[in-house]
């Protein structure tokens, strides 16, 4: 048999998947001039949204979730908030209307929070799920300790191996047994979302700020609390250098604190998402110029890089979870004067 | 929804969801891995201890034996040479005694032998003389009878013999 055969029918299945999911956002994106607004398409597969559009007419309702003020939680599916043809309603549903993507209420005055299951929460779900599925059963095969690893535990062990050895190991130093259970599931829920969000009708999970922001901020946190006396002590009285330095540099000492977290939350949004975007521009320059030429090369060219931002997704994940790491590993290292 | 907007729900799901995440599978999953993987990797590290130390011992025992060996080859070689020295001067001393007897017998033989010869040589004589006598006597119971003067010879001969003997 020849040994391309696979390769060729995975591309042909990818461009069929990524073409009818195109399709699926195209309708929606036609903007009045009958023209396609192939950015409003990628800007609508990157941000949130309160359904699930899988293809074109194939769209899950999710549940909605508010909690207003003085009158508690309120619950109901999103499919309310829309008519047949999946266009919002302008009359809105239990004092809720859709505007462009978000949920606001009839009665402007009223204070709200929005826990509503979205897309993204929904695929939080499903990796976390994934997860617990994955990593359950693999734990479970190390019942008999000295067995050799056999299946998806020879898969996963020479990551987790990988992880403990050469991410979290040098970087933290001799306390790393503490952190690691952290930078195991931090990894592993950033290669997972990266991965999901590349599978065709997967969302933008991890390119979500949100989610970017909620992880930066537990190794801001972890990093801070974990910090021992020598850590602050070169914050703020840095040893070593003329005291007059040590005014100067204590702002940029402070304000370091912060980049840290906030670098973290926005390299790993920026990758994400821009890979969404590159791959979603590539596909959408078939519509722009309706050729079938075009598609066909666009295509190719979509594989392509999907294999790159299957890279990117490990890359990613490895670099978040080193670089919480180095910061941990600051914070708890012993002094050296 | 914004892009660099974080949603306040997503927010709250995600620490919902993450912390969960993290303590379920601290619980069920990275401690008892990473528990077996340590325990794992002490289990290989100890058993190629002792592979090595078992192969040391291997050498030292492999050196041992040779040594017993080599004393026991200098024992058996000593033992050889002494045997071999007791030998030859058992052999020796054997010879010594066989050639003291051997001389011994020889001179006693010839003592014997000597005085053999000496008795043989006696009787010879005698039975010369008394052959010669009785020739004599023949000769001279022939002749001399005729002649006194011859007969006295005779017995001076006769007497000069004995003397002579």
């Amino acid at each position: 048999m020849n040994p391309f055969r696979p390769f060729f029918l995975y591309i042909i299945f990818f461009i069929f998947l990524f073409t009818s999911s195109i399709y699926a956002s195209e309708d929606a994106a036609k903007s009045e001039e009958g023209k396609i607004d192939i950015g409003g398409m990628i800007m609508h597969h990157i941000l949130d949204d309160y359904q699930y559009e899988i293809t074109h007419g194939v769209v899950i309702p999710l549940p909605v979730i508010l909690y207003v003020k003085n009158e508690g939680l309120t619950l109901f599916s999103s499919s309310n908030l829309f008519d047949e043809n999946h266009e919002p309603l302008k009359e809105g549903y239990n004092g809720f209307y859709y505007y462009h993507g978000k949920i606001y209420p009839l009665d402007k005055s009223a204070s709200y929070i929005d826990l509503s299951i979205t897309k993204n929460v929904f695929s939080l779900f499903i990796t976390a799920i994934l997860m617990l599925v994955i990593f359950l059963l693999v734990a479970s095969k190390y019942k008999n300790k000295m067995e050799t690893p056999k299946g998806i535990q020879s898969l996963f062990e020479p990551l987790i191996i990988f992880i403990k050895d050469d991410i979290v190991k040098p970087n933290i130093g001799p306390k790393y047994e503490k952190y690691l259970p952290y930078m195991l599931t931090l990894f592993f829920f950033i290669f997972f979302g990266n991965v999901l969000g590349l599978l065709p009708a997967g969302a933008n999970l991890t390119g979500n700020i949100a989610i970017t922001m909620v992880l930066a901020l537990i190794t801001f946190f972890m990093t801070n609390l974990s910090g021992n006396r020598n850590y602050w002590k070169h914050i703020f009285w840095t040893p070593d250098v003329p005291h007059v330095m040590r005014i100067i540099i204590l702002p940029i000492e402070i304000i370091g604190l912060f980049t840290k977290p906030f670098s973290l939350m926005l390299r790993l949004f920026v990758a994400i998402t821009a890979g969404h975007i590159v791959l979603l521009s590539f596909i959408g320059m078939t519509f722009i110029f309706g050729s079938y030429t075009v598609g066909i090369m666009s295509s190719l060219f979509a594989v392509a890089l999907n294999i790159i931002e299957l890279l990117v997704a490990g890359i990613q994940a490895y670099v978040f979870t080193m670089f919480s790491c180095v910061y941990i590993g600051l914070a708890v290292e012993e002094g050296h004067h | 929804m914004d892009l660099l907007t974080p949603g306040t729900g997503l927010i709250f799901w995600q620490l919902l969801v993450f912390s969960t995440l993290f303590l379920v599978l601290t619980k069920y999953a990275w401690k008892p891995i990473t528990q077996s993987l340590k325990e794992r990797e002490k289990f290989i590290d100890e058993s190629l201890e002792s592979a090595k130390k078992a192969e040391e011992e291997l050498v030292n025992l492999q050196k041992k034996n040779e040594e017993l060996l080599s004393v026991a080859r200098k024992e058996r070689e000593k033992i050889l040479s002494d045997a071999k020295k007791v030998s030859n001067s058992m052999k020796d001393e054997a010879k010594d005694k066989a050639k003291e007897m051997a001389d011994k017998i020889i001179t006693e033989a010839k003592s014997v032998i000597e005085s053999e010869k000496n008795k043989a040589m006696k009787d010879v004589k005698n039975t010369l003389a008394e052959l010669s006598l009785d020739i004599a006597e023949k000769i001279i119971k022939k002749d001399l009878s005729k002649d006194q003067s011859q007969k006295k010879y005779v017995e001076d001969l006769i007497k000069e013999i004995n003397k002579s003997k």
